[in-house]
C-alpha cells in the first residue's frame, strides 16, 4: 500500500503496466478459488434438492446407495485426527527448530536441517505405506485391528512435522540479533532469552506454520486413506477405526454415481467449510496479536 | 507479382507433399490390414468393465487408426439402456443378463472371480457360508468360535459402490447396512496389503490379484467357498460360486466395426490386457 501511494514510484509509466499486470494475476488466482467453490455447490446442488442439507448430519448411517449420508462421523474423524496430529507435531517442530537455532553445534544444525527437510520431500503414499506395513500391524499386535485413529495420528504427526519445524526454524533465524544482544546483556539466561524474548518476537512466524501444518493435517488423504480403517463410525477409543471427510471422497469417487456421486462433493463442500473456518479463525487472531 | 507466385508455388509444393504422404500412409494401411476400417464406436455402462475397455480400445486403435473408441462409465444398467436405444454401438455389463434382457445380444470378454481371504499362519482351512456370513454380521467375533486359534476377528470390507462388494454381498446374501466392519478398503491391493500385515484378519477380493499376490510371496491364503478351490482356472470353467462375466452388448448381431471390435475384444491379443487388470480370461 505505502509503495502505491509514493508518487515517485508512480511518475515511471512502466510501472503503470506493472501494476496492471500484477492485478490481473491477482484476479487469477483469486478467481481460481472462487470458481472451485463455484463447482462444488454446482455439482453437490441435485442431492442437496433431493435430501437436503439438515440429513446430511442428522441421517442414521453413510449408506450413499441405500438413501443414507450422514457426513458428521467422518467430520469428528476429520477433526480429531487433525487437533491429535497438531498436539503432538507442534511443540516437537517449535523445540526441534530452538535446539536448531540456539544450541546445536552449526554442524549438527546444518545437518539436522537437511534431514527435516528430506522429511519434507516423501510423498504422502510412502508414509502411508509404511504405516499399512509397519504402524498397523505394530498397533494390532496391542489391540486390534491396528487400523485406527492412533495410526492416523501417528502418520499425520510425522507429515506434518517438518512443516512446523521449517517454518518455526525461519521464523526464529529472522529474530533481530539486537534482541538476542540486549537480552544478553540484561543478563538473562539463554532459556530465558528464548522463552522471554525470541517466542513473542517470532509469533506471527510460529502462528502461520501452525495453521500450514493443520490445513495439510485436514487436507491429507493417501497417507490416512491406508492407515484409519475407514469405518464410518464415532471412535470410542484411540484403537478404534475412522474415517476422514478426503479419504471418503478417495475411496468412492471411483464407483459414485447419481446422487451418491453428488453427496461426495457435499463432502468436498463440507471440508472447504473447514478450510475456510481455519483461515477466517487464523486471520482473527493474527489481527488480533499485531494490534 | 513475384510474390503471389512465390506463395502459388509453395502452395503447390505442399499440396503435392500432403497427396503424397497420404498416398503412402493409405497404401501402408492397405497392406497392413485389406479391409481398412474408418469410424467410431461408443461404448457406455459398467464401471468396473470401462477401464478394460478403454485399454482394449486403444490398443485396437493403434491397430486400426481410423477408428475412435469412445468408452463411458455409468454403471451397467446404463450400458442395457444405452445399447437397446442405440445411444451407444455396445453396452458394458459385469454381470449375467437377466431373463427380460435377452433381446440383447451378450459377448463375454473376461470374467471376475471374488473369494475370501485369511492371512497365511491363520490355521482355518475352510469357512462354510454360514460361518462367513456370521463373521461379516458380528455374530461370530472370534476365531476360536470358528475352530481357530484365540483372536479377535478383524473384519475387512469394501467401500461403498465397489463391484466386489455387491458380488460378495449378493452370493451371501447380506445387506451391507447389516455387516460390521474393522476396516473398510479401496481396491484390491490395500485388502491383500492389510490382511497380510493382520493373523487376525479376514477379507475378500478379486482372485485374480490375489492369485497375484500369492505367487510374487505374500502371506495371504484363499479360502475355498462352498467346497470349490479359488483359482482362476475354477473361475474360467465356471465352477466357483461367486463370479460373473463381464459382458459388452449390443442390439442386433453385430455388423462392421462393431463385430471386428468384439472379435478383437475376445482374441488372444488382447489377453494380456486382461490378465493385467486381474481378470480371468475367457476360454472359447
Amino acid at each position: 500500500m505505502t509503495l502505491l501511494k509514493s508518487k515517485t514510484l508512480l511518475s515511471f509509466p512502466n510501472d503503470q503496466w506493472l501494476i496492471w499486470t500484477l492485478r490481473l494475476l491477482a484476479v487469477i488466482a483469486g478467481a481460481i478459488a472462487l470458481l472451485i467453490i463455484i463447482f462444488l455447490i454446482l455439482e453437490s446442488l441435485p442431492v442437496l434438492n433431493h435430501v437436503g442439507l439438515k440429513r446430511f448430519f442428522t441421517d442414521s448411517s453413510w449408506n450413499p446407495t441405500a438413501g443414507l449420508y450422514n457426513l458428521l462421523p467422518m467430520l469428528l474423524g476429520t477433526l480429531l485426527a487433525m487437533v491429535g496430529s497438531v498436539l503432538i507435531a507442534t511443540p516437537i517442530g517449535i523445540l526441534s527448530a530452538v535446539f536448531c537455532q540456539f544450541y546445536a553445534p552449526p554442524v549438527v544444525a546444518r545437518f539436522y536441517r537437511s534431514l527435516i527437510e528430506l522429511l519434507a520431500g516423501i510423498p504422502s503414499v510412502v508414509y502411508g505405506f509404511w504405516g499399512l506395513v509397519v504402524l498397523v500391524p505394530l498397533i494390532a499386535k496391542m489391540h486390534p485391528p491396528g487400523a485406527s485413529l492412533l495410526a492416523g495420528v501417528a502418520i499425520l504427526t510425522v507429515m506434518i512435522l517438518p512443516t512446523i519445524a521449517l517454518v518455526a526454524d525461519a521464523s526464529l533465524a529472522k529474530v533481530p540479533t539486537s534482541y538476542l544482544q540486549g537480552a544478553a546483556a540484561l543478563g538473562l539466561s539463554r532459556w530465558g532469552t528464548i522463552y522471554k524474548v525470541v517466542f513473542p518476537a517470532a509469533k506471527s512466524g510460529l502462528f502461520t506454520g501452525l495453521i500450514l501444518e493443520t490445513g495439510r493435517a485436514i487436507g491429507e488423504t493417501m497417507a490416512i486413506l491406508m492407515v484409519c480403517g475407514n469405518v464410518v463410525q464415532v471412535p470410542k477409543s484411540i484403537f478404534d477405526p475412522i474415517r476422514t471427510l478426503t479419504a471418503n471422497i478417495a475411496l468412492e469417487m471411483a464407483y459414485a454415481t447419481g446422487d451418491h456421486r453428488s453427496a461426495l462433493f457435499v463432502s468436498g463442500l463440507v471440508l472447504m467449510v473447514m478450510i475456510v473456518l481455519l483461515v477466517a479463525v487464523a486471520e482473527v487472531i493474527s489481527q488480533n496479536s499485531t494490534s | 507479382m513475384s510474390k503471389s507466385s512465390q506463395i502459388l508455388a509453395s502452395l503447390a509444393v505442399g499440396l503435392a507433399v500432403c497427396v503424397c504422404l497420404q498416398g503412402c500412409s493409405s497404401a501402408n494401411q492397405a497392406a497392413n490390414n485389406p479391409n481398412k476400417l474408418q469410424g467410431k464406436l461408443v461404448l457406455t455402462g459398467s464401471s468396473t468393465i470401462a477401464p478394460l475397455a478403454a485399454e482394449i480400445g486403444k490398443r485396437f486403435e493403434s491397430e486400426h487408426p481410423g477408428v475412435r473408441i469412445d468408452v463411458q462409465s455409468g454403471g451397467s444398467s446404463r450400458g442395457i439402456t444405452d445399447a437397446r436405444q442405440s445411444v451407444a454401438d455396445i453396452g458394458m455389463v459385469s454381470r449375467a443378463l437377466k431373463p427380460e434382457e435377452k433381446d440383447l445380444k451378450a459377448f463375454a470378454i473376461a470374467r471376475d472371480g471374488v473369494t475370501v481371504i485369511l492371512h497365511k499362519d491363520n490355521p482355518i482351512a475352510s469357512l462354510s457360508d454360514k460361518q462367513i456370513v456370521d463373521i461379516y454380521t458380528g455374530k461370530v467375533t472370534n476365531w476360536k468360535q470358528v475352530g481357530g486359534k484365540d483372536g479377535l476377528i478383524t473384519v475387512v470390507n469394501k467401500a461403498e459402490g465397489r463391484s466386489t462388494l455387491e458380488l460378495f454381498t449378493h452370493y451371501f446374501k447380506l445387506k451391507n447396512t447389516d455387516i460390521k466392519a474393522q476396516v473398510v478398503i479401496g481396491d484390491n491391493e490395500q485388502g491383500i496389503k492389510t490382511v497380510a500385515g493382520n493373523p487376525n484378519a479376514i477379507g475378500y477380493v478379486s482372485i485374480g490379484s490375489a492369485e497375484n499376490s500369492v505367487t510374487n510371496g505374500v502371506s495371504i491364503k484363499l479360502l475355498p467357498v462352498n467346497g470349490i478351490a479359488a483359482t482362476t482356472a475354477n473361475v474360467q470353467n465356471g465352477t466357483f460360486p461367486i463370479s460373473r462375466p463381464l459382458n459388452l452388448v449390443t442390439k442386433t448381431e453385430p455388423q462392421g466395426l462393431t463385430k471386428e471390435f468384439l472379435d478383437f475384444a475376445r482374441s488372444q491379443q488382447v489377453s494380456d490386457i486382461v490378465k493385467k487388470q486381474n481378470f480371468v480370461v475367457v476360454s472359447k
